[in-house]
């Protein structure tokens, strides 16, 4: 068990250490100058060395990237082409908002998701199965931005029911928070509540089929009973491995979302970059997402074992 | 006694061989359109592939020609959509729009799915370090999200229509490529391909000639949902005004461009968000049912 989570940890680090290369690598090929980035182009030519030098222009690669490494690792991210501030603190809160919807979606999304599912695959064959199931497979082709621009001018433009865009804190003002977030946690959510549904149900009608649920059918057990202690136990499984998966898509989902509901968090900051090649802050999102996203699978793999002894750890 | 009957092993051999594959292409077909939900997303398919084929004829105006002086025209019998921003006819923008998507999604799938195949099968085939190798760079790129992957590559090569799809076929690759290794490493540990490496076939030889054609269903069925995966990304990029540019005509662009109108005139973002559903869920349904004539095993999954 230990040497396994051992072994996961150092995959883990290594996947996140091949990351930082690659959005190193990223800025290094950028044809743009990050000296005029930086400091503008009317700047003298001394001016400009000394900058060189101070960015460690004048140095190969591989000498730059373990600069910035060891950068990085104390929490500096560089400065912002766009700001002219630490990148870090362009970040901010900006990651906190992003993290908030994206957890808020994923806790939304699986007890409802596995909920329709177990009714999917306990009503199977019969009109609840096949509404739920046709919906489940609609909602999952459509892409979340044009789900949100459709609820947008329902909601907002035709009703007038919702404001159209903004974020606000729960703490700061919790009923302005809800009328907000209805909107983009929707649309976060529709998606993964569909995905989880056709897991559950496939994963479901795969344990029905076993030996175990005959014995205790022919045992004379109450259905329900046998759904929720043998069936729901065992189908439940491979639903975990779907968390850290879910977390990875809601993070590119969010950006969307953000997009067309103007909320400040990390997609729309990494769209602006994108507009404004402003490097560093791009590098720096693409390295939080990824690391986000490993922990998030490593926390899946470590609890996927402790959930089910079965597996092998070989 | 009629003339044309033979007895079976009168039949040649290739004969034989020519009727079984006869007999599983029916079969083929027939599975896949028993659910009459495949047939709506085949026939959904087909319309958006013959817009996107013949969008010259299909189209009454140029998609780029301007006119300012009528801009934001209602729906009529010259425009049938109505007009946009610059008063270009968007019934016009939205047939070329289709050709944009699909021609996007189809190129990036396809190169994904040759990449894909090939590094599979070297990862199955040669195991040890290059397996290794090429499973840690998969994991490196699964770990970043799609979209994050997708902006930072766009940064660094710029948006345009080639570009994006070189860029969707990489973010496609990796889910390729262990999908291809998967499958061809249970088909490695068969007995007709240890024989083939006994009687010192080349190692080519083998990949191409045994192990591709049995292990490429799970790849056709992955391809025909990632079509459809691409084809959103690329609208939704180009949602975000960083993929197909504008003056192109792409759904995703023309979404992105109309979204401050959505007050005023709503037919202008709605068309194009619906046909792309549209055709997402078209090549679901169709996919779904490829999926299930491939591999019945997976009915329902």
């Amino acid at each position: 068990m230990a040497k396994y989570m051992f072994k996961r940890l150092g995959q883990t680090l290594i996947i996140i250490v091949i990351v930082s290369v690659l959005t190193f690598l990223l800025v290094s090929l950028m044809p743009k100058d990050p000296v005029y980035a930086l400091y503008g182009t009317d700047i003298t030519q001394e001016e400009y060395d000394v900058a060189f030098k101070q960015l460690n222009l004048d140095k190969p690669i591989p000498v730059r990237y373990l600069a910035w490494a060891g950068d990085v690792l104390h929490g500096d991210f560089g400065t912002s082409y766009r700001y002219h501030d630490d990148v870090l603190a362009v970040i901010g809160e900006k990651l906190g908002v992003t993290m908030y919807l994206c957890f808020a979606s994923t806790i939304i999304s699986f007890p409802i998701g596995i909920l329709l599912g177990v009714i999917t695959a306990v009503k199977r064959g019969k009109w609840q199965d096949s509404v739920l199931t046709m919906f489940a497979n609609i909602i999952s082709s459509i892409p979340s931005f044009v789900i949100a621009i459709v609820m947008l001018w329902i909601f907002c433009i035709k009703l007038g029911w919702l404001p159209s865009s903004g974020f606000t804190f729960p703490w700061d003002d919790f009923g302005e928070h809800i009328r907000e977030i209805i909107m983009p946690l929707f649309c976060l959510s529709i998606g993964g509540i569909a995905s989880v549904c056709r897991q559950t149900r496939s994963s479901m009608l795969e344990a029905i089929r076993q030996d175990y649920v005959r014995t205790a059918r022919s045992k004379g057990l109450k259905e329900g009973f046998i759904i929720y202690k043998h069936v729901l136990r065992n189908g439940l499984v491979p639903i975990i491995t779907m968390i850290g998966q879910r977390l990875a898509m809601m993070m590119g989902m969010t950006v969307f979302v953000e997009n067309v509901f103007a909320i400040p968090g990390i997609g729309s900051l990494m769209v602006e970059s994108v507009n404004n090649v402003d490097m560093p802050v791009l590098q720096a999102c693409v390295m939080l997402s990824a690391l986000i996203i490993s922990l998030a699978y490593l926390f899946t793999d470590f609890l996927y074992v402790v959930v089910d002894p079965r597996i092998s750890l070989s | 006694m009629s003339v044309q009957t033979l007895a079976p092993e009168e039949k040649s051999r290739q004969q034989i061989m020519r009727e079984q594959r006869q007999r599983d292409i029916r079969r083929f077909f027939h599975t896949m359109f028993s659910r009459r939900i495949v047939i709506i997303g085949a026939v959904g398919t087909a319309f958006f592939l013959l817009i996107a084929l013949f969008a010259p004829l299909i189209a009454p105006y140029d998609p780029n020609a301007v006119d300012i002086l009528n801009k934001f025209a209602p729906m009529s019998a010259e425009h049938l959509l109505g007009t946009d921003i610059y008063g270009r006819d968007l019934f016009s923008r939205l047939v070329y729009g289709t050709r944009v998507s699909i021609l996007t999604g189809v190129i990036a799938t396809l190169m994904a799915a040759i990449i894909g195949c090939l590094l599979g099968m070297v990862a199955s085939f040669y195991g040890g370090t290059v397996d290794k190798l090429l499973i840690a760079a998969c994991d490196t790129f699964m770990a970043i999200p799609g979209t994050a992957l997708a902006m930072a590559l766009l940064s660094l090569l710029g948006g345009g229509m080639l570009n994006m799809a070189v860029i969707l076929c990489i973010t496609t690759i990796p889910g390729m490529l262990r999908m291809m290794r998967a499958s061809s490493l249970s088909v490695m540990s068969t007995d007709y391909i240890l024989a083939a490496k006994l009687s010192g076939e080349n190692k080519l030889k083998i990949m191409i000639k045994h192990v591709l054609p049995n292990s490429i269903s799970p790849i056709i069925v992955m391809a025909t949902q990632s079509v459809g995966t691409s084809i959103m990304m690329e609208s939704g990029l180009s949602f975000l005004g960083i993929g197909i540019k504008i003056p192109t005509a792409s759904w995703g662009s023309i979404i992105n461009e109309a979204r401050p109108y959505l007050m005023t005139s709503p037919l202008y973002v709605l068309a194009p968000c619906i046909c792309l559903a549209l055709l997402i869920i078209s090549l679901n349904l169709l996919g779904d049912g490829i999926r299930d004539a491939m591999d019945p095993s997976l009915r329902g999954a």
